[in-house]
């Protein structure tokens, strides 16, 4: 059963020049089709600019692709205005949430709009308690909480409709290493309670491996390589997957081992920037003047 | 535990609103002037002076235990004709910017977030508005139709939204990409919960700084407008008439056009040191 199906997705930028013409596009994403299993772990991994973050804002109806069709439950859900079926938690908590509305309001904010009829406090505390923060958080501003809780907070918010699909851009990201351990583990528990489906985007590869399923690796809009992450880590076939696992920063033994022994290929791969502006008829090398 | 929260909240910026003393003198000038406007008729040693009374036997007097703030040409109590003449500055003040503070942070609200046409209308709109200075547009509308404290009030109303609506919209335009708005767009809030909800409580503390500033400037531009004699008509006072009257009796007579000027001053200096004191509190900037 397939929770999440995107199909030939593709979305384009124009560039313009000095003079407001538009003088190319650059392809931000470039025909990217998966599928994601019910209650499955899809980590979508690339650096910045390698379209990850257009992926999730197409998902979330924030920006129309130009061609392809994102499906939830083999359902089209391109043009609907109602998504409660898939929420986003964001990469930053401390920009996701409001500073001025308090956990309480921020939560009842999806609840309103979706019109909740029940219990609205009740729910709020409910929905605290699942991410094990106290109920009187509800009354707090975020700017009493730490990063963690906030992102609780988020992830709570995201909930409120019962979503089936949640999409994690960078989650962990901007908090604390120790933070970022417990928050995967509670995304792991809810996963689990709820029969959740991930969507996990981020450039942070360890946190994939232990998090994620299946991988794919995005490289300039396109996705160069996906299979289960064992294999994919273990016997990476394209040279950008390979760069990408090289970079990891190697902690234990364990995870030496699970480091690929390919060697690199010599040179330098161009990042996405680079190629994007030589796209673009600019040469990225060229000294800033 | 909310309550309490937002009570230690409201006394922290009640302290460090405290801590800054031109911000507490500014609020002591406007507290009195409004305090002396309401209670006009019970604090004013001649009330009856206000209308148009005469007693030449005590005309042109200097500043005494009696009257002290003088009397005018025809013998009435400045003081008297101070506190009431307060009341129309305060009033236009207050009604200009009940009419343009609302209208202006909506509109800049609508070129702000959805862009677009809306946005070209607007903002081509105020920038036709921002030509005009407001005296001026005040003085045509008093040529046009008949000079009346009415006709002045809607004449600066009519131009004066224009600068909350390039304040707000400056705001709306940073505030819009913020990852909350994004947030909310995911989670199926309507564009009016978004505006009103989640953007609007983020530009409070900036139109609450600009209002009070521009309180100041509206009063010097009422009075401007009286001295012209285009502002509210006789024998109601106020302050910019009376300043205009006693200007021919200068300067052996200085009383009669010196004080009521220096109302003005305190009032207008009270508003814009109240907003001074609000930016450091709020720490905004971007507010003239």
């Amino acid at each position: 059963m397939t929770a999440l199906e995107i199909r030939d997705l593709v979305k384009t930028y124009p560039v313009r020049n000095a003079f407001g013409r538009v003088s190319g596009e650059v392809r931000a994403v470039d025909g990217v089709s998966f599928t994601i299993p019910a209650g499955g772990v899809y980590g979508l991994a690339g650096e910045s600019g390698s379209g990850k973050s257009t992926i999730a804002r197409m998902i979330m109806g924030l920006t129309a692709p130009d061609s392809g069709d994102i499906l939830i439950d083999g359902v089209s859900i391109l043009g609907q205005r109602e998504r409660a079926l898939v929420q986003m938690v964001f990469q930053n908590p401390g920009a996701s949430l409001n500073p001025r509305r308090t956990v309480g309001q921020s939560i009842l904010v999806p609840l309103a709009a979706h019109g909740f009829a029940g219990d609205r406090r009740g729910r709020i505390g409910d929905l605290l308690d699942m991410v094990h923060l106290p109920r009187n958080f509800a009354d707090r501003y975020p700017h009493e909480l730490s990063g963690g809780q906030k992102q609780r907070v988020a992830i709570a918010r995201a909930l409120a409709v019962s979503p089936r699909l949640l999409v994690l851009d960078e989650p962990t990201s901007a908090l604390d290493v120790s933070v970022q351990a417990r928050v995967i583990d509670l995304l792991e528990e809810l996963g689990r309670q709820l029969g959740l489906t991930y969507l996990f985007i981020s450039h942070d590869l360890s946190l994939m491996r232990n998090f994620a399923q299946t991988v794919g690796i995005l490289y300039l809009g396109k996705i160069v390589e996906t299979g289960p992450v064992a294999q994919v880590f273990q016997d990476p076939q394209h040279d950008y997957t390979r760069l990408l696992l090289a970079s990891v920063p190697v902690i234990s033994a364990e995870e030496a081992a699970m480091r690929p022994v390919i060697p690199l290929i010599n040179g330098e791969m161009p990042t996405a920037e680079e190629l994007m502006a030589l796209r673009a008829g600019l040469n990225a090398k060229e000294p800033a003047r | 535990m909310s309550d309490l929260a937002a009570l230690s909240n409201s006394f922290q910026n009640w302290y460090r609103f405290s801590r800054n003393p031109t911000a507490v003198i500014g609020l002591l000038i406007v507290v009195v002037a409004i305090l002396a406007a309401l209670l006009a008729p019970h604090i004013t040693p001649y009330p009856d002076h206000v209308g148009a009374i005469v007693d030449f036997r005590n005309r042109h007097q200097p500043p005494s235990a009696a009257h002290w703030f003088g009397t005018d040409n025809v013998g009435r109590d400045i003081l008297t004709r101070v506190i009431f003449g307060l009341r129309v500055s305060l009033m236009l003040a207050f009604v200009v910017l009940i009419i343009a503070v609302p209208f202006g942070t909506v509109m800049g609200l609508l070129a702000g977030y959805f862009g677009g046409w809306t946005e070209i209308v607007i903002m081509r709109l105020t920038d036709i508005a921002l030509a005009l200075p407001p005296l001026i547009m005040a003085l045509a509308v008093a040529a046009v139709l008949e000079p009346s404290l009415m006709n002045a009030m809607l004449a600066i109303a009519s131009l004066w939204w224009t600068w909350h609506t390039r304040l707000v919209y400056s705001m709306v335009r940073q505030i819009r990409a913020l990852e909350y708005v994004e947030a909310a767009e995911t989670l199926g809030a309507s564009k009016v919960h978004i505006l009103f909800r989640e953007i609007l409580p983020n530009c409070i503390s900036a139109i609450a700084v600009k209002t009070s500033l521009d309180a100041g400037f509206v009063i010097l531009i009422g009075a401007s407008l009286s001295f012209l004699g285009l502002g509210i008509q006789p024998p109601t006072p106020d302050l910019g008439t009376m300043v205009s009257d006693g200007a021919s009796f200068l300067p052996d007579y200085w009383w009669e056009s010196l004080l009521p000027g220096s109302a003005i001053l305190f009032v207008a200096l009270g508003f814009n040191l109240l907003g001074d004191g609000l930016r450091d509190l709020f720490d905004v900037e971007d507010v003239r």
